[in-house]
């Protein structure tokens, strides 16, 4: 078991998300980053479905009152066991009572915890992942209990760790392909998107990252159609909106570009503020 | 055979957004259900989902799509082709709702607004049979097509930061009902005491696409005796086949 001491601003279970229920309105949810969150899982050895916990800025606490394994991959949040700093992208053994604490964000915008076997919350529709309105709990809330199985043997393996890009904190670009509305756009609006420098508002969370920056928008309004986790929506105000994992199934806004995978798990890694620039591939 | 021209398009690396002519209307609806239909029976590809809404059905692939056009080619040749179609049961459901001003915050400003009485609105939302397009927006919400011209409302400019769940609302040329609690913008006329969404239910949400819905107005006691109903998850929806 893991007990949350402190949750957080905004600390989360996440798999690979709950895939297969579009038809009934159900959002994919599942790990922003995707790559952080494969990675920290490999480096244990689990399996790449196993569920994770997620946080996204905020101090965390949490206490574990079994002994396994974790590893901590993605945003650099000065993770702590004990009081003692302990390195990302390695494999690291917790014993029972440590506690693993979370403070001063160095770079990046979430982390990911992998635990041995994985955070066995309960499945819903065949994924752990929190979204409101389909599990009970949308984030973390404190003295919240995390069963995890037991790993009572565990040893560490020597040098399983990994050497990480910085790219993937610090690359404001972000590869995209044109979205389904894209030739609607006039060349003066192409031209735009990619060689504006835009910047990420506050309004940023799982479902989306508003832009801030505006440009000319004359395009109808179209009937709803599908969107998914990576399509860049036109809105009437000329604003973009990049639609993010817990976005809805369907939308009504022309859905200009589409992020490529790895563009999502960039953008994953970016908070207010930052800037980022569009690279088109055709 | 193939009934309407269809546009294919590639949507990001591993997606293919197929289109008809974009208009909500019932054909049309059919007809995007009975190609996805096929599409999940005769894929030669791994599916993860494919998404329908009015005019148009989304498919994502598992692997990237390399080489787009073959894939298109392969749709295009089914779409053409003579399938025997599962035959798969619709219904018709009668779904229950209060109109009462409790609930109908929005029924005098609909009514000043489109020139009706209130229960001019109540006959005119209950005696339609919709018909149900799609489901998105938010788990179990419905997407209904058929509202009478005369309640045709544009959106609020304003919308709503709280919408309670079970609100039956009218916006532009549409009418649903909000499964759960969510911000809105809307018209909202009346509140239905059933669950739309569950995921502890086998079928998480009742109704599927092609389905069709009927209001029926009741009143407050009869609400309060469903919602109770539905609370002891005794509630037994009425349905027709169709």
């Amino acid at each position: 078991m893991i007990r949350v001491i402190a949750p957080g601003f905004f600390t989360s279970i996440q798999d690979l998300g709950r895939l297969g229920y579009a038809d009934i309105g159900v959002p994919n949810a599942g790990v922003m980053d995707l790559y952080s969150a494969q990675l920290a899982n490999q480096i244990i050895g689990n399996s790449p479905s196993d569920a994770l916990i997620e946080i996204a800025l905020g101090k965390v606490i949490l206490v574990f009152e079994k002994q396994t394994i974790i590893c901590i991959s993605g945003a650099n949040f000065s993770a702590k066991i004990n009081e003692k700093p302990i390195d990302l992208n390695r494999s690291v053994l917790v014993s029972k009572k440590d506690v693993l604490s979370f403070e001063k964000p160095i770079y990046g915008a979430r982390t990911y915890v992998a635990v041995k076997g994985g955070i066995q919350t309960e499945k819903v529709l065949g994924s752990r992942s929190f979204y409101r309105g389909v599990t009970q709990q949308a984030i973390l809330k404190k003295d919240d209990i995390l069963p995890i199985e037991d790993w009572g043997n565990s040893k560490v393996q020597k040098n399983a760790s990994v050497k990480i890009e910085m790219e993937h904190f610090t690359d404001r670009n972000l590869l995209v392909y044109p979205g389904p509305e894209y030739e609607l756009l006039s060349f003066k609006q192409k031209t735009q998107l990619r060689t504006v420098l835009f910047s990420i508002s506050s309004d940023n969370n799982r479902m989306g990252y508003r832009l801030e920056g505006v440009i000319e928008n004359d395009l109808p309004s179209m009937l709803t159609s599908a969107v998914l986790p990576g399509t860049v929506q036109l809105t009437p105000s000329g604003r973009f909106i990049i639609l993010m994992r817990d976005c809805q199934v369907t939308g009504g806004y022309p859905r200009v570009l589409q992020l490529s995978e790895m563009a999502i798990n960039k953008l994953a890694q970016k908070a207010t503020g930052d800037k980022i620039q569009f690279k088109l591939e055709v | 055979m193939g009934v309407f021209r269809l546009t294919y398009k590639s949507y990001g690396k591993s997606a293919i957004l197929i289109e008809w002519p974009s208009r909500i209307d019932k054909k049309i609806c059919e007809d995007v259900i009975s190609f996805k239909n096929k599409i999940l029976k005769n894929s030669a590809k791994q599916i993860i989902q494919v998404i329908n809404t009015y005019s148009s059905l989304t498919i994502i692939y598992h692997s990237t799509i390399n080489i787009i056009y073959d894939d298109i080619l392969d749709l295009k040749s089914l779409y053409e082709q003579e399938v025997d179609e599962e035959i798969t049961k619709k219904y018709r459901w009668e779904i229950p709702v209060c109109y009462d001003a409790q609930f109908g915050i929005d029924l005098e400003e609909l009514g000043d607004e489109n020139e009706l009485t209130k229960s001019e609105i109540i006959e005119l939302h209950s005696s339609t049979i919709y018909t149900v397009y799609f489901i998105g927006f938010l788990p179990g919400f419905l997407y209904l097509g058929g509202l009478d011209q005369k309640l045709h409302i544009p959106r609020k400019s304003n919308p709503r930061l709280r919408v309670e769940k079970g609100s039956v609302a009218i916006g532009g040329a549409q009418t649903g009902i909000y499964p759960s609690i969510s911000a809105g913008g809307w018209y909202v006329i009346g509140n239905s005491p059933i669950s739309f969404f569950n995921v502890k239910a086998k079928e998480p949400c009742f109704a599927k696409a092609s389905d069709e819905i009927q209001f029926k107005s009741i009143g407050l006691s009869a609400y309060n005796n469903v919602q109770s109903e539905v609370e002891k998850g005794k509630y037994k929806l009425k349905k027709s086949e169709i």
